[in-house]
């Protein structure tokens, strides 16, 4: 169907690697608009262009390096948290402030409805335009913003609401009122606190996953991450200042780290990747974040059924065992097996024929 | 495995006189050793490798370490300049130990404990999975054995070669610690000279008690990260624990000289000192 449907024309950002990509889609515009202004008929070059731009667009994305992913990860247009919450969820209530100190933007916290589903929603928030981003820090939380998450977990406990965590941070803020109202601390009571909360914690890595400023809102029943986003220890341009004394390296320093979503799933560190539309979900965001609500809604069945008990048993168990050291062997033997198979990733273009993806 | 046949005296090495790191001052080095290197000019707190801290902690002869088959290995098949899997060779050589943390079981001012420390000699302190597991093993066996566990860390944090399953180490040790907690467990976190990055944002922020040693660099952003990023001077004493003091992140700070007899003045306050049954 997308065949008739006319490429996206957005002030696209164009990314290095994107550049054969975008030199086909300017010839495909300038010849629709051509076809507008003549009377010759032009629509076999267009359709000629059109499935070039495709299968170009498939190719490319399906030979992305790491560093390529951390930029579409990165992507200015990419869906933020600000965009989830409005085009996936209903019956919005956001609430502010940690109740001690102050209101960080840089992590909103929400009572929302997802196909009529209630839930908390909590996720890092980056700003779409410069004033946004620099009141968001952007997407660089404060104690404050941890401790306004925890404080809202603990309301979603006593209402008994499942916790959404979109996760989308470079990592914490490192400033002097971050490093006085005790960051550390704060993420450490987070994480640690996070393991008796009793209700289903659903966690999603939509872009960033930048270290402990990720993880202080990451510990959950199931932690999934997008095809394009990273999630790391450090940032591939930290890694390569410290490793290599030079930020400049960072496209190594993003291979060695093993941050790809596929290689975070091999390790078991993650349990699911959510695949992407072709060409990333900044070409098609309402695609991709229809995806993620159809594995929110079915994990939010799944987990609300489990009774608690067993819930925060098996909460501690895969954090405790998780990346162990003696099933370390197995793991990995276990996931070269997936890995052949590409079983557990949960792709919805292997049952439905890509074309098939409505352009947003 | 007895601790005591792998001492080794690591610290402060070389010479006869050694450079007090703070201000500057030649000191004896054997009189360095007797003071728990301690500058006895300006008092600053040297950093201890992982077995003298254990010499100087726990009462003579009681500790008995745990977990000694616990062997680093690189995962990812990490290289930046050299292949981390060698960095691990070079590290295990120069300290005679395989990985960045020890923890076993001793006496502390008589008080029945575990103890895990990590030892900044190693690769930094750093945690990647051996740290990790040790430490919530050692939280475990707290919880088995119902004694306290004291935790001494010296670290520059999660130790980037073994990427995020270092990263997911904090998040174990919390797992385990909360369990701990969850289970009647009473847990005192020591923060020496320095301790920074994953280590603080993990374990060693969620203890029961925390205590600094004087002066030691203690926070979540290493001080020059912080500094490229807001292009400002820091406050004098930024991130020091008198700062972390003066700002409510620390519940004390104790001379290394006095670090044995105040957890065993703390340690007197829980259920199994006062013969209690276990609080759960
Ligand atoms: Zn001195």
């Amino acid at each position: 169907m997308v065949k008739n449907e006319p490429a996206p024309r957005p002030s696209h950002h164009v990314l290095p690697f994107e550049q054969p990509i975008e030199d086909v889609r300017r010839r495909l515009h300038e010849l629709e608009d051509l076809a507008t202004q003549t009377a010759h008929d032009l629509s076999e070059e267009i359709e000629f262009y059109r499935d070039r731009l495709q299968r170009l667009t498939r190719e490319v994305y399906a030979d992305l390096t790491p560093w390529h992913r951390v930029q579409v990860a990165r992507h200015p247009q990419r869906p933020l948290t600000s965009d989830y919450m409005r085009h996936l969820f209903t019956d919005l209530v956001e609430l502010h402030g940690d109740g001690y100190f102050g209101d960080d933007k840089a992590i909103l916290t929400c009572l929302a409805t997802l196909r009529g589903r209630r839930l908390l929603l909590i996720g890092h928030r980056k700003g779409r335009d410069t004033k946004d981003r620099l009141s968001c820090h952007f997407g660089s939380a404060h104690p404050e913003g941890y401790r306004k998450a925890l404080r809202k977990m603990h309301l979603a406990e006593r209402l008994g609401l499942p916790v959404v965590c979109l996760i989308n941070t470079p990592g914490a803020y490192p400033g002097v009122g971050a490093e006085e109202r005790g960051q550390a601390r704060a993420i450490a009571e987070n994480i640690f606190q996070m393991f008796r909360i009793r209700v289903p914690i659903l966690v999603v890595v939509i872009g960033e996953g930048g270290s402990g400023g990720a993880l202080g809102i990451a510990i959950g029943d199931r932690v999934a991450m997008l095809e394009n986003s990273w999630y790391s220890v450090i940032s591939p341009e930290g890694c390569a200042s410290i490793l290599w004394r030079s930020a400049e390296r960072k496209e190594e320093a993003a291979t060695a780290l093993k941050l790809t979503a596929g290689d975070m799933h091999r390790l078991g560190l993650v349990d699911e990747v959510i695949a992407e539309p072709v060409g990333g979900a900044h070409r098609h965001p309402h695609e991709a974040m229809e995806r993620v609500a159809d594995r929110l809604e079915e994990w939010l069945d799944q987990f609300c059924a489990v009774p608690v008990d067993q819930l925060l048993e098996a909460r501690y168990r895969k954090f405790r065992d998780i990346a162990n050291l003696e099933a370390s062997a197995q793991v990995a033997a276990q996931a070269a097996a997936e890995l052949d198979q590409e079983a557990s990733v949960h792709d919805p273009d292997a049952e439905t024929a890509p074309e098939e993806h409505p352009a947003d | 495995m007895a601790w005591g046949r792998l001492r080794r005296k690591r610290d402060m090495p070389g010479g006869l006189w050694s450079k007090c790191k703070d201000c500057g001052a030649l000191i004896y080095t054997k009189e360095l050793a007797e003071k728990l290197h301690v500058c006895p000019k300006c008092g600053f707190h040297h950093t201890v490798s992982g077995r003298r801290r254990i010499e100087i902690t726990a009462d003579p002869g009681t500790f008995e370490e745990e977990f000694t088959d616990l062997q680093p290995r690189d995962r990812l098949d990490f290289v930046d300049t050299i292949p981390y899997a060698e960095k691990l060779v070079l590290a295990q050589e120069k300290t005679g130990q395989a990985d960045a943390c020890f923890a076993g079981t001793c006496r502390i001012a008589d008080h029945p404990v575990v103890l895990a420390v990590l030892d900044f000699s190693f690769m930094g302190g750093s945690m990647g999975e051996v740290v990790g597991e040790k430490l919530a093993r050692a939280i475990e066996l707290a919880e088995e054995k119902k004694l306290p566990i004291v935790i001494f860390s010296a670290s520059g944090g999660a130790r980037m070669h073994e990427g995020a399953i270092s990263l997911m180490q904090m998040a174990k040790t919390c797992a385990a610690l909360q369990h701990y907690r969850h289970n009647g467990g009473f847990s005192i976190s020591v923060l020496t000279n320095p301790t920074t990055g994953g280590v603080t944002a993990s374990f060693a922020s969620v203890c029961d008690v925390m205590i600094a040693e004087p002066k030691a660099l203690i926070g979540f952003a290493g001080p020059r990260v912080i500094k490229n990023t807001i292009r400002q001077d820091l406050p004098e004493g930024f991130q020091r624990s008198e700062f972390l003091l003066d700002k409510g992140q620390v519940d004390l700070i104790t001379l290394r000289e006095q670090m044995t007899e105040t957890l065993g003045r703390i340690l007197a306050y829980t259920p199994h000192a006062r013969k209690q049954p276990y609080a759960s």
